[in-house]
């Protein structure tokens, strides 16, 4: 449905060359999103009996809670985003990727980067910094890796057959270019031998969290919307014009949020953020109306498939858009922040939307690139409900947790309540994440045993009779 | 939008002006702060902190201490007060009969209402509180006033918040977080604000206590025991100098004494020195004396 995609090179041949980079990015990514969930579940726990695992340093909730979102961020989000991406770029240009064996060597760097800083968290050495923990060896592993991954994408798109860009083109390109730009900042000017004084540390740190969390999801997950929606409705893409226009204000406003309104810093800062804020409603509405001009009234059954899974995940974004906005509200804004809302808007655009967005990507990749069916298809239904349960549990209680919390001055009790209900969410999360885990890995496991069955076949198989000497 | 250059460059310049903005211009204007001058006073603040003290910022940041706790006080207002201090020869009732006379003039106006509503439950308690305006000049036209009576009186600048005065006495701001790496200004409140706790719950032993086990310093806290940062050892000859005296449902088995680990000194240390209670020409205040709520 795209129009930059004519069948000019077989499908299947460039589903084939995507096929081992994508099992490196995704096999690693199911795993940290299934340590992830389950740290981010104990993390949760410790709110239930404070005593608990407070023997072990490394079990408190100080550790857990870092290890935890770095796992589903940087474990989970970013590779999965990086194979789709990947898939993506190379489908659009209908060319086979190019360099393959570059995203195969840097998912492994990738996933050796993330378990060094899991590591180094866990043991106490983490940075400090929000979302930015990993020890300097880590992150450097993870900026090679993209630099190394994002020379195959571009390498890829400029064989494109079709020089006019396709919309999900531009999020994603700018994501590509986004990510080692904000990363290696935040790393030069606060993790490095260097550091800038004072709060320009914090305000540095604000602002790379909001450009991680919700510019570069958001580029990256309304870009992968925006190709697979008008490809399983069956219809184009409503209108280019709106695509570009809540392309370029979202990153125009977007990436001047987050420094929060009390902040002690100057006065500009925090005002500035907040004008921002208000001015993110612009690319939200423009976000909705095109999903719901593209898919409204499409004849499509999906039945908990990636169709739904892409629905609900827009959905979520425009809800967490929304939240970001209520906190940034002047005298409003000021009751949620420090609370659980925050938290509960962040996890949104986490999992509720990005998590989301990208499972249903791919699962409407793998059996493509695989050349097989999903090993347990009714998984992906099941998944759907229980990711859709896990975000209402998770999100919806904290956040009312978060407002009750601000009501009553930050009375310790006052959020423990919805504090409780939110374990059960991060249980459906980390349940939903088995069975995508599953699918994944029962998958892997096919294929390596088909690949190690040809190559017993070839070994036994008698030699062709050119090769016999007489 | 044809092609990927033209893409390209566009988004460089609308991301580059984020990056600009928010990373560049902070780390220019915040990043070369210098110390700052501390009001009516010569001193410059913040001090540097103790070696132990900075050691112990980097046990704060092992143990994640920033995921439920912050250090932002934040504050809505600055308001002027007048504050009665000696009603020198005139008694309660004539005080009160020569504000009522002050009602009158056209610059009270505005403060009437409040000057009634504090004046009608006072007993001639000192010092006392009488007058609490946003506007400064209007406090000092009052303190003009009472001084031409005869009366004592002092204007001061309170911060007025949800945060003040449980947690502190002023907004945190710039020049507190000066010389620390990393800064840990945290983003939620499980617990309560540390920016002033070194003023405010100054007992060093109090503070090992509650790390060691929270619940005997708070009835039912939610924050998990440190007891990492401890040791629990045999007791020798005599207890050590620096055992903790564990109120007996929380001590160990007889024959034993709970020791701080130097990280827990540290950490001590490091809360100790958590001050914001100088007053800054960005957050002023004058000391109190009354005995406010």
């Amino acid at each position: 449905m795209n129009p930059a995609e004519t069948d000019q090179v077989c499908p299947a041949k460039i589903d084939a060359s995507c096929r081992v980079p994508l099992l490196a990015l995704f096999g690693g990514a199911a795993l940290w999103l299934v340590i992830g969930l389950f740290l981010a579940l104990l993390a949760s726990l410790t709110f239930h009996a404070p005593e608990m695992l407070a023997g072990c340093s490394f079990l408190t909730y100080g550790h857990l809670a870092p290890a935890a979102n770095d796992l589903l961020v940087y474990g989970f989000a970013i590779p999965a985003a990086l194979g789709v991406m990947l898939w993506i770029f190379a489908r659009l240009s209908q060319a086979e990727l190019v360099l393959p064996l570059l995203p195969v060597a840097a998912a492994n760097f990738w996933h050796l980067g993330v378990f060094i800083g899991l590591a180094t968290i866990l043991c106490g050495r983490s940075s400090g910094f929000n979302w930015l923990e990993f020890p300097r060896a880590a992150a450097i592993l993870l900026g090679v890796a993209f630099v190394l991954i994002a020379i195959s994408a571009v390498g890829t798109f400029s064989q494109r057959q079709e020089r006019e860009l396709y919309p999900s083109h531009w999020f994603l390109l700018a994501a590509l270019l986004w990510f080692p730009w904000i990363y290696s900042t935040a790393n030069l000017f606060l993790v490095s031998t260097w550091p800038v004084r004072g709060v320009a540390q914090a305000v540095i740190n604000w602002w790379f969290a909001n450009n991680l969390i919700f510019v570069w999801l958001a580029l990256v997950g309304v870009g992968v919307a925006f190709y697979f929606l008008p490809k399983l409705a069956g219809r184009p893409l409503h209108s280019r014009f709106y695509a570009l226009f809540a392309f370029w204000t979202l990153i125009l406003f977007g990436t001047w949020i987050g420094i929060p309104e009390g902040a002690p810093v100057p006065a500009w800062l925090p005002t500035t953020s907040a004008f921002a804020s208000f001015l993110l409603i612009i690319p939200l509405i423009a976000i909705a109306v095109i999903v719901v001009k593209t898919v409204w009234g499409a004849k499509v059954n999906c039945k908990g498939g990636p169709f739904c899974y892409l629905k609900f995940g827009i959905t979520a974004f425009i809800l967490s858009g929304l939240m970001l906005i209520a906190s940034a509200c002047p005298e409003h804004g000021r009751t949620v922040e420090f609370t659980w809302f925050g938290h509960a808007q962040t996890q949104l655009q986490i999992l509720g939307f990005f998590a989301i967005v990208i499972c249903g990507a791919i699962y409407e990749i793998l059996p493509r690139v695989m050349g097989f069916a999903l090993p347990f298809p009714k998984f992906v239904r099941l998944q759907h409900w229980l990711f859709m349960l896990g975000t209402v549990l998770l999100v919806g209680t904290l956040a009312v947790g978060g407002v009750q919390q601000g009501l009553k001055l930050y009375s310790p009790d006052a959020a423990m309540l919805a504090l409780r209900f939110s374990t059960l969410g991060w249980a459906a999360f980390l349940l939903g994440s088995l069975l995508f885990a599953a699918n994944i890995f029962v998958m892997t496991m096919k294929w390596k045993l088909a690949l190690a069955k040809t190559v017993i076949a070839y070994i036994k198989s008698p030699l062709a009779s050119s090769e016999v000497k007489p | 939008m044809k092609n990927g250059f033209a893409v390209f460059f566009a988004v460089l310049v609308t991301l580059g002006g984020s990056w600009l903005g928010f990373v560049v211009a902070p780390a220019i204007q915040l990043g070369t702060a210098k110390q700052a001058a501390i009001l009516n006073s010569t001193d410059t603040w913040p001090l540097q902190r103790t070696g132990e003290a900075t050691l112990g910022l980097q046990v704060y940041r092992a143990n994640g201490c920033a995921a439920c706790h912050t250090e932002q006080i934040r504050q809505d207002s600055v308001m002027a007060e007048v504050t009665l201090t000696s009603l020198g020869k005139s008694k309660p009732e004539d005080f009160k009969a020569f504000v009522q006379s002050l009602f009158v003039l056209p610059e009270l106006a505005k403060v009437t209402n409040n000057l009634a509503a504090t004046l009608k439950d006072w007993k001639g308690e000192l010092p006392a509180t009488i007058l609490t305006t946003d506007d400064k000049a209007m406090a000092d036209a009052m303190a003009d006033r009472l001084k031409a009576a005869g009366v004592k009186s002092e204007t001061g600048i309170v911060a007025i918040g949800a945060d003040i005065p449980r947690w502190g006495v002023r907004r945190s701001v710039a020049a507190d977080f000066l010389y620390d790496y990393p800064v840990q200004l945290g983003s939620l409140r499980v617990g309560p604000d540390l920016a002033d706790v070194g003023a405010r719950l100054p007992d060093a032993n109090w503070q090992l206590l509650h790390l060691y086990a929270p619940q005997i310093a708070v009835t039912n806290s939610a924050m998990p025991s440190f007891k990492f940062l401890f040791e629990v050892r045999k007791l020798g000859a005599a207890p050590s100098r620096d055992a903790l005296n564990v109120p007996k449902e929380f001590a160990p088995a007889a024959g034993y004494e709970v020791v701080p680990k130097p990280e827990a000194k540290e950490l001590v240390a490091y809360l100790l020195s958590l001050r914001a209670d100088a007053p800054l020409y960005e957050a002023p205040f004058s000391p109190v004396t009354t005995a406010k709520p």
